[in-house]
């Protein structure tokens, strides 16, 4: 067990290349942190970093209130699970747990005990003896886990290992990585870019934009009170839409029609002394079909009129696509987020706004729909810092 | 290759770290010296010394029969060995030899690999029996067609040479040599085309058949294009080793009849001339060639040093 | 696409064509060296009388014994250094991040490509001064030498095929640097190490420059020098037959080592040219 503190941590490479820049993270003991964000922010290198695999350019690692940047990999203990699994190809299953014990120079019969304890919670018992490379993804990841969890380190490391895996075994490993962690209640830093997985693993999500941390807490907070628009729209399936927005008087014009903002979003938006000039968020799911909200509530929103683009019907909810006239917002962050994703998923980017609807609603891809959205769930974003202006953590 | 570690700039910050070379940075830079240190030296001592050695020895008179009159004459051997007329011819042989080899091994080469890469039959034994003439000594081959070319007991003599001696007359002498140099050597050269050709994509041979390209269109304008590294390194290995041809022309002729290498004049200048200093500066000349023959190809042609890739990147 | 018969015996026949330009030279010597002393000028590609003799003959003498002895030891010193030192430069090569990497990159490039004649004169002279000349040691410093480059490239492109973040892993599993060696990247290099030692070796046995102009008796001589120097058990004798049993003696094990180790020498020699 270890309580990790990254103090000012920064790495830069040989080449000049700077991978991650002043990160402060302190990790209590037991904790499962997630250290999340597009591919080449410096995940991977902030954790070679704590793993000792990668210097420490300034600032320093303490680990159980040591420092520790000087230490050798191995006198860190340490355990890393590798996104390629790296498991030893001329060794068996059981050689291959069995190696970092065999390296502590533990007795036979311990090593023994402790190998088929690890594959007993693994469900690895009876490739014991086969190699690694007669054996299925999915396998390969729990001999990777067994390999490190045999020798009870202090905390385990691992970089994006569900990766490699297909979509539904993905799911599978998150909840069994997510139970063994908690079952054996060892420090875990846990690298992905996956933001689902962020979202449901850890207990607090580090959000790292080139090798600058954006926000940390947990995902519950991340989700509601993201610091800017960079973390709002990388947090959340489907993405937050984005739009841009002029706001004078506490009231927002917007392509999604004109909103008078709701006495806690105006004064959040006041005290962060908000420019005209904004960028307005909305998460998907707080759009509702105007038909299925009840009058009452009606008040605390604003509504718009649009042609139905693409309704995709998922069984439990509706979601609605629809086109605005105007360009959507577009500042560096989102364009980087954009990329990130991908053409399919495009956050916020391009000219759609995605609506996530009741299964219940009428609505029909062709045909006009009015939409309500909740004005006291409008986040509003500075576009020249990407700040966030109605920030309340 | 990564340059040198660039220390990070003074951050303004007031504590942590320093950015010096951390341990574990250090010992990597210790241990990769350590590491190619015995290497190094041991080709330092055995080539690097001998070569200024001989450079100076190049500027001496040094007669081992006659060591007495050793003195420094700086640049009289270069005017002796370069007016002399045996040197020339034997530039010019080996120069011939040279081109002609390399030049049929190449295409040879090419249809052998072609052969090993596309053959639908018997693919490991072609592969594997092609590696024979690249495994035997090359004085065994060298006996094999001498004696193969000598009058009565040879085959080839016997067959095709009627009764003339060819092993005594230089022209037929250099197509000799030339044919058991391109034996031993063609199949390494199909080797190396070989590995360029695994570098074709089927895909694109077969989008050039969609787009109609024929056998011929397709090898020339897709294969040939493609594979040029390949060939160019290649071509580079042979003609630099074609260039110390030695042990074929001792064997089959020991040099007589004008069949003589730069490399067989500079041994025996050595070895039966004892002469030192004209051995020396032919050793120098004949390095200067092939170093320049090297900057031709590195820099005209542009073929890629072997082995200045990247190194492993981590 | 179905395989035609048709096809199938066209590229048969071009195999033929390949395996007889291979082995032609081959066999003729391996004939000569079953014929008798009377029908070996017959110039016939098959013997007409067999006959083990000139084999007898040549284990007979110190003549060729000796420098078969040579050569076995030599070549094979000269690889087990050639290899070890190869291999810690091809390993710091491919792996670490040291000063001066290029230029050990660049020495041996040019060594590769040197003219091995050109050392022979001032070597000829040091190897005198220093009482190396005619030795095992004065052959086997060279051998190293041209094979460095050699085993260098050809390691270093083995090398660069292991997945290095099995060192990591190895690392953190709490291995120290030596034992993440020994332990998983030595146990996966074995294989290129074992080809580049069969390409040294073949190297090193195939060797004539050196060998006779660095050698002058049956102390150092190797068999390809030796060969030429071949009288046959009497002055006056012909050598044909000796010499032709000799050289299918030293071809026998290179031959063999071919057959067995095809796949292997093929990617050996190809690693070091192209990039992957
Ligand atoms: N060995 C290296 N040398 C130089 N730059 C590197 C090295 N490794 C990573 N980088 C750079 O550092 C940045 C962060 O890389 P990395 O930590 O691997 O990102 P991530 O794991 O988040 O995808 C990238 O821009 C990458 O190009
Ligand atoms: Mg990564």
């Amino acid at each position: 067990m270890a309580e990790i503190v990254l103090d000012k941590v920064t790495k830069r490479y040989p080449d000049g290349a700077l991978a991650v820049s002043d990160m402060d993270i302190e990790i209590a003991d037991g904790e499962f942190v997630i250290l999340v964000g597009p591919s080449g922010c410096g995940k991977s290198t902030a954790l070679n970093m704590i793993a000792g695999l990668e210097d420490i350019s300034s600032g320093e690692l303490r680990i159980d209130g040591q420092r520790a940047n000087e230490k050798a990999p191995k006198d860190r203990d340490i355990a890393m699970v590798f996104q390629s699994y790296a498991l030893y190809p001329h060794m068996s299953v059981r050689e291959n747990m069995a190696f970092p014990l065999r390296l502590a120079k533990v007795d036979d019969a311990t090593v023994k005990q402790k190998v088929e304890e690890a594959a007993e919670i693994l469900d690895l018992t009876q490739h014991l003896d086969r190699r690694p490379s007669n054996l299925s993804g999915g396998q390969r990841q729990r001999v990777a886990m067994g390999r490190a969890i045999v020798r009870s380190p202090k905390a385990f490391l691992m970089d994006e290992p569900l990766s490699n895996l297909d979509a539904k075994l993905r799911g599978q490993m998150r909840t069994s990585v997510s139970k063994l962690q908690k079952q054996l209640g060892t420090t875990t830093v846990y690298v992905t870019h996956d933001q689902t997985e962020a979202m449901t693993l850890g207990d607090r999500v580090v959000v790292l934009r080139g090798g600058i941390v954006q926000q940390i807490g947990s995902p519950q907070f991340l989700y509601d009170h993201p610091a800017n628009l960079f973390v709002a729209g990388f947090i959340g399936s489907p993405s937050m839409n984005f739009v841009p927005a002029t706001l004078e008087e506490g009231v927002l014009k917007s392509p999604l029609g004109t909103i008078t903002l709701t006495d806690r979003v105006r004064r959040l938006a006041e005290a962060a002394d908000a420019p005209r000039e904004v960028v307005a968020g909305i998460r998907p799911e707080h759009f509702e079909d105007a038909a299925l909200v009840e009058e009452t509530h009606r008040a605390s929103g604003a509504t718009f009129t649009a042609p139905v683009d693409v309704l995709e019907s998922m069984g439990a909810e509706k979601y609605a696509y629809f086109t605005v006239e105007e360009e959507l917002a577009t500042t560096a962050e989102l364009q980087e987020l954009a990329a990130d994703a991908g053409a399919t998923d495009v956050p916020g980017g391009g000219s759609t706004i995605v609506t996530r609807l009741s299964a219940s609603s009428e609505a029909r891809e062709g045909q006009q729909l009015q939409v309500w959205f909740d004005a006291d769930r409008i986040q509003l974003f500075d576009p020249s810092s990407g700040r966030n202006l109605t920030y309340s953590g | 290759m990564s340059q040198t570690v660039t220390e990070a700039p003074a951050t303004t910050e007031p504590r942590g770290g320093k950015a010096a070379l951390s341990e574990g940075k250090k010992a990597e830079r210790r241990l990769g010296l350590l590491l190619c240190a015995p290497a190094a030296i041991v080709m330092l001592a055995v080539t690097g010394y001998p070569i200024a050695y001989s450079i100076w020895l190049s500027l001496q008179r040094y007669d081992l029969r006659f060591p007495a009159e050793r003195q420094f004459v700086g640049l009289d051997n270069y005017v002796a060995v370069l007016s002399n007329s045996y040197w020339w011819t034997a530039f010019g042989t080996t120069m011939f030899l040279t081109v002609v080899s390399v030049a049929i091994e190449l295409v040879l080469g090419m249809a052998l690999a072609l052969i090993m890469h596309r053959t639908l039959v018997g693919r490991g034994l072609v592969r594997t029996v092609t590696l024979v003439p690249y495994g035997i000594v090359t004085v065994v081959a060298a006996f094999s067609w001498f004696y193969a070319w000598t009058p009565e007991t040879g085959y080839l003599a016997n067959a095709l040479a009627g009764d003339g001696a060819p092993l005594t007359e230089q022209w037929p002498s250099l197509w000799i040599i030339i044919l058991a140099e391109v034996w031993k050597t063609t199949p390494f050269m199909a080797l190396l085309l070989m590995a360029g050709l695994a570098l074709v994509p089927d895909d694109l041979l077969k989008a050039a058949s969609m787009d109609g390209a024929n056998a011929w269109q397709r090898f020339t304008k897709v294969m040939v294009p493609v594979m040029k590294p390949a060939i160019l390194v290649a071509l580079l290995f042979r003609t630099l080793d074609a260039f110390r041809i030695f042990d074929n022309i001792f064997v089959l002729t020991k040099g007589a009849n004008d069949t003589s290498s730069v490399s067989m004049q500079t041994y025996n200048n050595l070895i039966k001339g004892l002469n030192l200093g004209i051995g020396s500066t032919m050793s120098v000349l004949i390095f200067i060639t092939v170093a320049l023959i090297a900057f031709v190809f590195i820099k005209v042609f542009g073929t890629a040093a072997p082995g200045s890739d990247q190194g492993g990147k981590r | 696409m179905a395989v035609t018969t048709g096809r199938k015996a066209r590229w048969a026949l071009i195999d033929v064509v390949v395996v007889v330009y291979a082995l032609f030279p081959v066999l003729w010597i391996a004939s000569l060296s079953f014929k008798t002393k009377e029908t070996l000028a017959d110039g016939n590609f098959i013997p007409r009388e067999w006959t083990l003799q000139n084999y007898a003959d040549i284990f007979a003498t110190n003549e060729f014994i000796r420098p078969l002895i040579n050569s076995l030891g030599i070549a094979t010193i000269a690889t087990l250094i050639a290899v070890v030192l190869g291999m810690m430069a091809a390993y710091a090569i491919a792996r670490l991040d040291f000063p001066g990497k290029k230029a050990l990159i660049g020495v041996s490039l040019l060594i590769a490509m040197f003219p091995q004649i050109s050392l022979v004169t001032p070597l000829f002279n040091i190897e005198s001064a220093l009482g190396l000349f005619d030795t095992w040691p004065g052959l086997i410093l060279p051998y190293i030498t041209f094979a460095l480059p050699l085993a260098i490239y050809t390691l270093s492109a083995f090398f660069r095929e292991i997945p290095w973040e099995l060192e990591k892993a190895a690392k953190m599993d709490g291995a120290t640097p030596g034992q993440a060696f020994w332990r998983v990247i030595a146990p996966l290099a074995a294989p290129g190490v074992f080809t580049t030692a069969i390409l040294v070796f073949i190297f090193c046995w195939n060797d004539f420059v050196f060998a006779i102009s660095l050698t002058s008796t049956e102390a150092s001589r190797t068999v390809p020098a030796a060969l030429s120097f071949f009288t046959g058990t009497s002055q006056f004798e012909d050598p044909t037959g000796t010499i032709s049993a000799a050289a299918v003696v030293i071809t026998v094990p290179i031959v063999l080592f071919v057959l067995f180790f095809q796949r292997r020498i093929v990617a050996g020699l190809t690693s070091g040219a192209v990039k992957g």
